[in-house]
């Protein structure tokens, strides 16, 4: 099947810029999307994904730089702000208008907290992204029969769900797979968090009797029960929590972790 | 005609009203120490949120058996005061059932009123038996559950009941007397109507019934008003404003410090002016700190929370450090705030309930600090925080424990450099790697390489 793929140059902004093109969209691909091996997949499904659909999207590249999310939560507002005026800067000069990213973090702090400091985006997550998608007929989802009869659960992400109350757009994407959907006991606006966030993911957990994730995975493979499932989750930061939890249960041949971009691209047979 | 019981009661309201209003005026003082913050903004939505979740107990009823047994309470402490302002004036104007010249409307409204009362007694007692027999978790366990909170809470469950007994009293006899005199009785009383015959049918006796009941209740209701500023029970008059000056941006947008910004301008661009810092009355700049150390660094609304608190624990039992066995508990957070702005402030309460932090001896390793952080709230509690917002999302009345967690945490690592070593970590590698983790900068377009989607032909 050599023949019937091409390669994908992603376009960042510094070359749009150059030929004087601006692009519909700013694809903001966050620190874990750059460098964690894991969620880099999920990067490059969702690229696929806009190439797919032909959306003129471009990237940062080397000019991105963290959003400075994790030191807000961990208290260092310093550091935040200096992060986030040193993006907002290069945002503006390249006069940024929309923005999606695939991480809750990212796009709660683009979002909500950079207005107070001169950013002004129309900001949103790659999950109302997809379900616009979806919606309009652009992405179809013709093999989401291969997943008839898997069972998947939907993991809320705190930053998308209680922090700006998006809890539908990652259901109706998952909901366009012919999959069985299943609802874990703590979900939506009484989502269980995976850990990770508050700076949680760069630090040792407090003394306590278990780690969050463990709990939280053991309620998502009681929910899928025995047999294989899919636990699907919207954050970069839920992805390595629960593959950790998937895995320190043993489960990680029966139950796979994926992001709902992943699922979206496998099912259009973007990605093998 | 005015006699002398008139003239006691007036003097009893005037200074029971009176006492309360004193204290009313410290519990303001207090809030007042806070920093002040503008909340004025979008009064429609602040009143719809008002009917809805303060009124209308919306966040409640996540939780269907309490938040119905709470709602037989709540009404009946709303329509049962209607019949308050009548003993009120009977008190004064030595009157008899003054508001019966409504005719069916008082009828319906006493009718009302004694099933509520009857339903207040049915929920207070099994409330008293969730906390006591059946020990449900979130209300018997925890650290900050110590002597005093569950003391309050049964004394105010206790209370209840007897104040309901002695409107019963006083209707039962009063009830008796019009029928045994064969009058016409003014309202409609099922439940007294069924123990009619409780206080036998001796005249002198039923009158005396009916006084005492009547003074109890009233007496009774008089106090227990000035012992609210005291207890975890003021959440019934601080609900209101707090509901109206909850936080309307998404609870993912933390708050941003702008003398910071002004600091960073600076640097960034040596010609920034920043603004001008206000000056305090003798002409001094204020210096804030960044984050907050003690309660006076917290905003008026943080410490108005901590008098709205209930101690429900709903924000406790839904925290997933607290379930996995972590210090934190949010609902300590609230708690700690207003004992130590108490203990700082002005002390509002007729006597001082500050049991709990006496009892300490479980895990939280606080210090002799006179200041909320390590003096009341650890370390080790602040940085068990995911911020997931699970505690302000199951608040019933829209306290916003998040929001102090973190100014403690910004206190920690802004004025102390406190943070843990990894979380050092994660800055160093921010600031220099623009990532939070070790990875070179140079390195973070690589994803792109080697990408192929299949082609459209």
């Amino acid at each position: 099947m050599e023949e019937n793929k091409r390669l994908v140059k992603v376009p960042t902004m510094a070359e749009m810029a150059a030929n004087g093109e601006e692009p519909e969209v700013l694809f903001w691909v966050g620190c874990a999307g750059s460098f964690d091996d894991r969620y880099k997949r999920v990067t490059r499904s969702f690229v696929q994904i806009l190439e797919h659909v032909g959306v003129k999207y471009a990237v940062l590249g080397t000019e991105e730089s963290c959003t400075g999310e994790p030191a807000k939560r961990a208290g260092n507002e310093f550091l935040f702000q200096m992060q986030a005026i040193t993006n907002i800067e290069v945002l503006n000069a390249y006069n940024i208008k929309k923005i999606v990213t695939a991480c809750p973090h990212c796009f709660n702090t683009l979002k909500n907290e950079y207005p107070d400091l001169g950013g002004n985006y129309e900001v949103i997550h790659h999950s109302t992204f997809l379900q616009q998608l979806i919606n309009e007929g652009k992405v179809k989802v013709q093999g989401g029969e291969a997943f008839k009869g898997q069972r998947i659960t939907f993991h809320d992400s705190c930053y998308l769900g209680r922090a700006n109350d998006i809890y539908e757009a990652p259901r109706d994407v998952l909901a366009a797979l012919d999959a069985d959907l299943v609802e874990m006991k703590r979900s939506r606006a009484n989502g269980l968090c995976c850990g990770a966030g508050g700076a949680q993911m760069f630090k040792e957990p407090e003394p306590g009797n278990k780690d969050i994730n463990i709990e939280r995975t053991e309620e998502a493979l009681a929910t899928l029960g025995a047999g294989s499932g899919v636990i699907a989750t919207a954050c970069p930061f839920c992805m390595v929590m629960m593959s950790d939890g998937v895995k320190n249960k043993e489960q990680e041949e029966s139950v796979k972790v994926f992001d709902i971009a992943e699922l979206i691209a496998q099912a259009e047979g973007l990605s093998k | 005609m005015i006699q002398l019981e008139n003239i006691i009661f007036l003097i009893v309201a005037g200074l029971g009203i009176g006492l309360f209003v004193w204290q009313i005026r410290k519990i303001r003082k207090n809030i007042l120490m806070g920093r002040d913050v503008d909340l004025t903004d979008n009064p429609s939505e602040r009143i719809n949120k008002t009917l809805l979740v303060a009124f209308g107990q919306q966040k409640m009823f996540k939780r269907m058996l309490p938040a119905v047994l709470h709602l037989f309470v709540y009404v009946g402490f709303l329509v049962i005061n209607i019949e308050v302002i009548e003993i009120l004036i009977d008190g004064v104007f030595a009157t008899h059932r003054v508001l019966a010249f409504l005719g069916p409307v008082y009828s319906a409204l006493m009718f009302i009123n004694e099933i509520l009362a009857a339903l207040v007694i049915i929920a207070c007692v099994i409330f008293l038996w969730r906390r006591n027999v059946t020990n449900v978790p979130r209300l018997a366990s925890g650290v900050e559950m110590r002597a005093w909170p569950k003391l309050d809470a049964n004394f105010i469950l206790i209370t209840e009941i007897v104040l309901m007994f002695a409107l019963f009293a006083f209707n039962i006899a009063g009830l008796k007397l019009v029928q045994m005199e064969g009058g016409e009785v003014a309202g409609s009383y099922p439940v007294s109507q069924m123990f009619v015959n409780i206080f036998g049918d001796n005249p002198t006796s039923l009158h005396i019934i009916e006084r005492v009941g009547w003074w109890f209740h009233i007496i009774g209701i008089l106090a227990f008003m000035n012992y609210l500023p005291s207890s975890k029970h003021f959440h019934i008059i601080m609900a209101f404003p707090n509901v109206y000056y909850s936080k309307l941006l998404p609870k993912g947008k933390f708050t941003t410090n702008p003398a910071i910004t002004h600091e960073i301008k600076a640097m960034l661009d040596p010609s920034y002016q920043p603004p001008a810092p206000e000056m305090d009355a003798e002409g001094n700049p204020i210096v804030q700190r960044f984050g907050a150390k003690d309660v006076e660094d917290l905003t008026w609304k943080q410490l108005m929370d901590s008098y709205t608190c209930t101690e429900c624990g709903r924000c406790t039992s839904v925290c997933p450090a607290n379930i996995t066995g972590k210090l934190l508990s949010p609902r300590k957070i609230v708690m700690d705030t207003r004992d130590r702005m108490e203990e700082k402030g002005e002390h509002p309460a007729i006597f001082a309930p500050n049991h709990y932090k006496e009892l300490g001896v479980e895990r939280v390793q606080t210090t002799d600090e006179k200041t909320l952080l390590r003096g009341y709230i650890t370390p080790e509690e602040l940085w068990a925080c995911t911020t997931c917002n699970a505690c302000v999302e199951s608040c019933p009345v829209n306290i916003d424990q998040l929001s102090t967690i973190m100014d403690l945490r910004r206190y920690l690592v802004l004025e102390e450099s406190a943070a843990p070593a990894s979380v050092n970590a994660m800055f160093t590698n921010i600031e220099n790697n623009g990532a939070p983790w070790a990875f070179s900068p140079s390195d973070r377009f690589n994803w792109a390489e080697d990408l192929y989607v299949p082609s459209k032909n």
